[in-house]
């Protein structure tokens, strides 16, 4: 019998209309866990680099984590893994909400979807029964507008549905899955699925999930709620308000955005405006969304609601999380009110809030400074705002200048020329990033940036704190109960670690503190992204419940698989290398691996190329960011090695071919 | 059937619908605790709470399980409370033929709160304990009732079993099992 998981993935060929249901290998379970762990052997397996992401032969995977549908609170996350139209690497955005544990109930570990469907159509799946139905009558139609749509022709009021909007049908590269509640929004996930002409996959589930051993496992879910009690009732002092707490930054509940707004960038990340935040606005912007805000609501078996229902007058109502509450009001130096207002109407298209407002931004400043000039911008409405709302129409359309900016900052750079590259300031990996510029550069910060795969800062960072506190009592207070480390040595990380002279940033932590708190960082990250818990419990946030001394044992009460810390860092390191063996393979090289120039005013040339190579050495890669083939001999992952070595990645001794220029200047 | 009086302690769960958030931690944790062996699986399908929840019209309403019944209701209520329009049967406890809620998913045995019921007894019902936003809220209070006799799980079961196939039919049928059984 197989516990957490339910062993079964569905195929779905949809050039065929073929509906497959596949045991799956128990023993890949052991290697990779699930989640994003098995999505990236199945990307490597099956979706070789000639593959692009507008292919037939591009595989567009919907997992659901390994532990969800147990008991475990906050376990949710469904992890959607593809090609990326955009980075052209592998994507592996997530998404909470109520869908991978109803697909858990309904038998499947899995949805694989591969081909590309004649007409729009939608995937059905109601336990045993799978089938594949026509949706022309929603084409156009808006994400939740779908959702509701679909609900109603099946009489289904539980079933649980991912839909894309205009913005996926017509392949918008930073078109987002939209699940109600929840998103996977980074990298163009909703482009591919729109590519292979899938309107939503629907699903309701009533089937049982077992787990290994029930009264320790229950006992462990009772510890996390219990830790999630202690947690609510004694934030962490001295840091912002949207990290004092538990659950993905709490956007919806917090007020005080006087941190967000005067030090995140305006416009097209440029415009930083220091006393933004006064009493008045404070008081507007409250107003706005007390007014607007219905409820805070959670994802499945999570209380910690990080979401909430927003009806703007006049608009449907729809469901906002996180930091787009600030995105498109940032990005066009407005107000509250239209960035809920507009982010309604982006929300029903299935766009990413990260992506979207810059890219609209970007083109505004580029209008501004006479490259795009009155033929691009044909109609363009005079008022501030109504232009925002003009370029989203155009860009989820793709018409005239839209289909330029539907590709992304850097993308649209390219095509437009006349200098507009420099207007694409802030993409890594061809991906636009928070709006951040900063004053002296970060060491960790500088590796996580150069190195998430996951190409967001967001979804690398937690667990260590940002900054240090200013006195040493604080530090001695943060450390007391700190149990979340893996060693003993990253309390004296932070205990030395002072805001001034010599033990501040950027020479210290130093570079190799900076390797060790980087990967256990990272290592968070992945280990949810394979169990589908959500990183607001577990990665993100300051001292969460789940851990790396804890999760080992979910893994084997709930899993039955036998596990302890040691086990499951390599198996992390596993899955993680053959992230980035399906990265290394489509090109990327060290060259990709930088922030954007201007993030930091301060720059320290040696010091990154110090941190970059230890950082490097630490993982096992060779000096070009390739996994070596002894690391991947350790990890179990030769067929790599292999196949490195025949397309010349990896020479026999090891090294990679001289001048390898990398993704950005080979493509 | 009626008995002597007698005080008994009244079970209530106050259900404060403006403080749910929609979780369903609740479903989860009452499947998981009523499954055989407890705790080894878990599926809301199984709850004897359900939330009905639609976030888009702000509806959120967790019921409980309460008595089978073999039709159903001969007229439908629909209720609207603060201008939010609720869904026929939103608010009703029965399991009853109309709808799959309180069912067990494959044998259609109705399912009814128990109060978790358990050997000791919960300090407080499992849906309760998981709630941590307060939307369901445990309390006692002693009542002076007429003792009635109450109908047991087994028998609630049968009897929905008799009106789905007969009762010559079960009966057949458990003949049926204790000979194979016995053989
Ligand atoms: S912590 Fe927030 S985002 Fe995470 S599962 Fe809970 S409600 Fe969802
Ligand atoms: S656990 Fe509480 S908040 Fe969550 S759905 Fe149930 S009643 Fe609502
Ligand atoms: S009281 Fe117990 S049996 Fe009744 S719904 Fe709640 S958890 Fe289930």
């Amino acid at each position: 019998m197989r516990y957490a998981e339910t062993g079964f993935n569905l195929e779905v060929d949809l050039t065929r209309g073929n509906i497959e249901r596949v045991e799956t290998d128990p023993r890949d379970t052991e290697l990779y866990l699930g989640g994003l762990g098995t999505n990236a052997k199945l990307l490597w397996d099956r979706v070789p680099p000639e593959v692009e992401a507008f292919s037939p032969d591009n595989l567009l995977i919907f997992a659901a984590g390994l532990l969800c549908g147990t008991p475990a609170t906050g376990c949710n996350r469904t992890i959607v893994s593809t090609i990326s139209p955009q980075t052209k690497l592998m994507a592996f955005s997530m998404m909470g909400g109520f869908w991978a544990p109803e697909l858990k109930y309904a038998g499947y570990d899995k949805v694989v979807l591969r081909g590309k469907s004649p007409d729009l159509v939608y995937l059905w799946i109601n336990n045993d029964k799978v089938e594949i139905r026509d949706a022309s009558h929603l084409r156009g139609k808006g994400a939740n507008e779908t959702a509701v749509l679909i609900r109603e022709e099946l009489n289904e009021p539980k079933a649980q549905v991912a839909s894309i909007g205009l913005a996926g049908e017509n392949r918008v590269f930073f078109a987002s899955i939209e699940q109600g509640r929840s998103s996977a929004s980074r990298q163009g996930l909703g482009a591919v699925m729109g590519d292979k002409n899938l309107k939503a996959i629907v699903v309701r589930g009533t089937r049982d999930i077992n787990v290994a051993r029930p009264e320790e496992y229950m006992e462990l879910c009772n510890e996390v709620l219990e830790y999630i009690k202690f947690r609510n009732e004694n934030p962490i002092p001295g840091v912002m308000p949207i990290l004092t707490g538990l659950g993905s930054p709490q956007e919806m509940q917090v007020h005080d955005e006087k941190w967000h707004t005067e030090n995140f960038m305006w416009g097209n990340s440029r415009v930083r405006r220091k006393g933004f935040w006064t009493d008045e606005i404070e008081r507007a912007w409250t107003e706005t969304m007390e007014s607007m805000r219905t409820r805070l609501i959670s994802c499945y078996n999570c209380p910690m609601k990080c979401g909430a229902t927003i009806s703007p007058p006049g608009s449907p109502t729809y469901m906002m999380k996180c930091f787009s509450k600030l995105t498109y009001t940032m990005a066009a130096m407005s107000d509250l009110d239209f960035g809920l207002k507009i982010a309604q109407r982006a929300t029903e298209y299935g766009l990413d809030g990260f992506s979207t407002p810059q890219v609209m931004a970007f083109a505004l400043e580029l209008y501004e400074d006479g490259i795009l000039t009155d033929d691009d911008m044909t109609g363009i409405p005079s008022g501030n705002d109504e232009r925002f709302f003009w370029l989203l129409d155009r860009i989820v359309r793709r018409e005239g200048i839209g289909d330029v900016l539907a590709d992304g900052t850097y993308w649209a750079a390219r095509k437009i020329g006349k200098g507009a590259e420099a207007y694409a300031h802030n993409t890594i990996k061809k991906h636009e990033q928070l709006p951040l510029k900063l004053s002296m550069l970060n060491p960790i910060y500088f590796l996580m940036y150069s190195t998430g795969e996951k190409i967001n800062i967001t979804q690398i960072e937690g667990q260590f704190p940002q900054a240090p506190w200013p006195t040493r009592e604080e530090r001695e207070e943060f450390v007391k109960d700190w149990i979340q480390v893996p060693d003993e040595r990253f309390k004296q990380y932070l205990l030395d670690w002072e805001l001034r002279g010599e033990n501040s940033i950027p020479y210290y932590p130093t570079v190799e503190m900076c390797c060790d708190i980087v990967d256990w960082q990272e290592r968070m990250h992945y280990i949810d992204d394979a169990l589908g818990m959500c990183a607001g419990l577990s990665s993100f946030p300051l001292k969460p419940p789940y851990h790396i001394h804890n999760y080992p044992k979910f893994i084997s009460a709930g899993a039955g698989i036998e596990m302890d810390e040691e086990k499951l860092t390599q198996a992390t390191r596993r899955y993680r290398t053959l992230v980035r063996a399906n990265n290394i393979r489509r090109g990327m090289r060290r060259a990709d691996e930088k922030p954007p120039e201007n993030h930091w005013k301060k720059r320290f040339p040696e010091l990154e190329k110090e941190l970059l190579d230890t950082y490097y050495k630490f993982k096992g890669w060779n000096n070009d960011g390739i996994p070596t083939k002894e690391t991947l001999h350790e990890l179990d992952l030769d067929y790599v090695a292999e196949e490195f070595v025949k397309r010349g990645i990896l020479t026999e001794a090891d090294e990679s071919p001289k001048e390898d220029p990398g993704q950005n200047e080979s493509k | 059937m009626k008995g002597d009086k007698k005080t008994k302690i009244v079970k209530t769960i106050k259900i404060d619908v403006d403080k749910c958030n929609g979780c369903r931690a609740c479903e989860v944790i009452c499947s998981a605790f009523h499954a055989t062996p407890k705790y080894s699986s878990n599926n809301p399908a199984r709850a004897r709470i359900r939330v009905v929840r639609d976030p888009l019209r702000d509806v959120y309403v967790p019921v409980y399980a309460g008595d089978h019944t073999v039709a159903e209701c001969a007229g439908r209520d629909k209720y609207t409370i603060d201008g939010k329009e609720y869904d026929e049967c939103a608010f009703c406890r029965a399991s009853c033929p109309s709808r799959d809620d309180f069912k067990e998913p494959d044998s259609g045995l109705p399912l009814k709160c128990d109060m978790c019921e358990s050997d000791p007894p919960l300090d407080e019902p499992l849906c309760v304990q998981w709630c941590l936003a307060d939307a369901l809220v445990y309390e006692e209070r002693e009542e002076e009732v007429e003792e009635e006799v109450e109908q047991d799980e087994m028998e609630a079961g049968l009897e929905a079993l008799a009106t789905k196939y007969g009762l010559q039919k079960i009966m057949d049928t458990v003949a049926r099992m204790s000979v194979s059984k016995s053989a």
